[in-house]
């Protein structure tokens, strides 16, 4: 049954409910598109037969009365989430085969409400990196390509194989996380929508970590109110992890389909740079027009600090994955490179397991953090973090929500920035303010480029008000009615 | 603030990272670029603007001392690369 594929995620779920078809044979349907889409390089573990399962486990429960949210529906998970009993590698040799003996939070919440999880979807190593090339099972390839053309695309990253598992529909949903735009510039590179909830929103606890004051999961879907379905179920307060805000989750999906009428939504001049592809800047033009003619009232903003947002990020994240990932020694998990001695063992299989990405990353983080260096680089980036925070602060006491493009390209060729550090870094310079601030941040796709590829648009909100983007997400995703989808050549 | 190669082993040193010694001068080149980079940081007038450390305005919950899970050294040694019993086989820690 080819067609349940194409199906929303509130569609399947529709039908799940009306006895139209069962999981198992919805979950069959994917597990079969997952296996015929190998050559996207989406998923690096999958589960067929574990799917088949909790497929017939979720039918048993519909068919008692108690079915949860999710009952039934078959998501991919992002390698970064713990997964008991499922190898969960965080896409670095360092894990090896590293089999959790317990499950993430988010992924709990999902299967307690009846989700089904067909494997485990590829990620730039660590999650770091904005084009997929970081991960140790080679890169994903973007299932969009241009008009005409056969180049292999990235989807983006670090989310890469979330994004492209979605849009490719081998999966309803996916999880996935945004340490600076994880999870917004892969959703914009494949047409898909994508939300970093607020910090604390969702539970760090079971996901493998990179920079912990900037990690959030999210999901990524092939509708607003999917996206919106998605993190109902994955957000909740979670006394493991103690930065997770003890909040009630509000019913997320309640939000799409409300009037905007009235609302301030905030453009920010800073976003216009240098460079920008014209299309991006008329996509920009073209989401105030929808939301104007949907009663919004725009309004021009200032926030001065972000281009300074970029480098701060560029000393925070890689000092707090440097202190978190000198966990990886070689002595309780993952890979053991042995060396003549204790040192010469940590430092072997430090060289071997790490990826060249994280490697770089982990010695910026040491030198910013070493003596001397310390008061410099790392506490300035902290103090230009509280400067980029105040902005939205200011800005928020006139506007709802911001509007601006997601990324400053649309999907670029695989191996275009391999070479280039800062040029790769770039791609994150409209997301990442946004992970440094703690606020949540959507991206939703509005149109293509002149070679017919996905460009995204992102709507910025106050600090647990998710709702309020929902519902302007919904707006701006029924005016531009984006249809495309990927051709399928796989 | 140029970072040299003597600088580059020293960190990776710290970081227990073995980099090979013809691998440091483009080490060293690469994370100059990144640093060049960064060094725009200076342009921010920081002056009395407190660091932020966290994106929560809130403090930090604490809990009662006790114990909530653990007692199943099985779970704990699974992934072990070396164990012997319950115990992690390690190289050599004191001489």
């Amino acid at each position: 049954m080819a067609g349940l594929t194409d199906l929303t995620l509130k569609a399947a779920l529709d039908g799940l409910a009306s006895k139209a078809f069962s999981s198992e044979e919805i979950t069959k349907a994917h597990v079969d598109a997952v296996e015929a889409a190998r050559a996207l390089n989406a998923f690096v573990l999958e589960t067929p037969e574990k799917a088949i399962d909790m497929a017939r486990v979720a039918d048993a429960r519909r068919a008692r009365g108690e079915a949860g949210p999710l009952e039934g529906a078959p998501l991919g998970i992002k390698d970064l989430f713990c997964t008991e009993g499922v190898r969960t590698t965080a896409c670095s040799e360092i894990l090896g085969n590293f089999v959790p003996t317990y499950e993430s939070t988010v992924t709990a919440n999902l299967w307690r409400d009846g989700a089904v999880m067909l494997g485990k979807l590829n990620m730039d190593q660590f999650a770091m990196g904005s084009s997929n090339e970081s991960s140790c099972y080679g890169p994903v390839v973007n299932p969009w390509r241009k008009a005409g053309g056969n180049a292999d695309l990235t989807p983006g990253g670090s989310s890469g194989g979330s994004a492209a598992a979605v849009a490719a529909r081998l999966c309803l949903g996916a999880t996935a996380t945004d340490t600076g735009g994880s999870i917004r510039q892969p959703a914009a590179f494949t047409g898909t929508v994508g939300i970093k909830p607020t910090y604390g929103r969702c539970s760090r606890w079971g996901i493998v970590a990179f920079a912990s004051s900037l990690d959030q999961a999210g999901p990524i879907a092939r509708t607003v109110e999917d996206a919106a379905i998605l993190l109902t179920s994955m957000a909740g307060h979670d006394p493991r992890d103690s930065t997770s805000l003890p909040v009630e989750t509000p019913d997320f999906a309640s939000f799409v389909g409300k009037s905007v009428k009235g609302l301030r939504i905030g453009v920010p001049k800073e976003y216009r740079v240098d460079g920008m592809p014209p299309e991006i800047d008329a996509l920009w033009e073209q989401g105030i027009a929808w939301l104007k003619d949907a009663g919004c009232e725009i309004v021009e903003v200032s926030l001065p600090h972000t281009k300074y947002a970029l480098p701060a990020y560029y000393i925070v994240a890689p000092a707090e994955a440097s202190s978190n990932l000198a966990r990886y020694d070689g002595m309780r998990y993952g890979l053991r490179v042995d060396g003549a001695n204790l040192t010469e063992t940590y430092e072997k299989t430090r060289a071997q397991g790490f990826g060249e990405e994280v490697k770089r990353r982990i010695l910026i983080g040491a030198y910013v953090l070493s003596a001397g260096y310390y008061d410099a680089y790392y506490l300035k980036a902290l103090k230009v973090r509280r400067r980029i925070a105040d902005d939205f602060d200011q800005a928020f006491g006139k506007v709802d929500a911001l509007l601006t493009p997601t990324a400053p390209s649309a999907a670029f060729s695989l191996g275009e920035k391999s070479d280039d550090p800062v040029a790769m870094y770039l791609n994150d310079i409209f997301t990442v303010t946004v992970n440094l601030a703690g606020l949540p941040g959507m991206s939703l796709p509005a149109g293509t480029d002149a070679s017919g590829l996905p460009l995204g648009l992102q709507l910025i909100g106050r600090a647990l008000d998710e709702g309020t983007l929902f519902s302007i997400g919904g707006a701006l995703e029924k005016a531009a009615n984006f249809s495309g989808r990927p051709a399928r050549w796989w | 603030m140029a970072i040299d190669v003597a600088t580059v082993r020293k960190v990776a040193r710290l970081a227990r990272i073995a980099e090979p010694e013809e691998r440091l001068a483009s080490l060293a080149t690469e994370l100059n670029g990144i640093i060049a980079w960064i060094e725009q940081l200076n342009e921010v007038d920081t002056e009395g603007v407190e660091p932020m450390t966290s994106a929560e305005a809130v403090s930090l919950p604490l809990r009662e001392d006790v114990v909530t899970e653990g007692g199943d050294p099985e779970k704990v040694l699974s992934n072990a690369p070396r164990r012997t019993g319950d115990f992690f086989v390690v190289p050599k820690v004191v001489e």
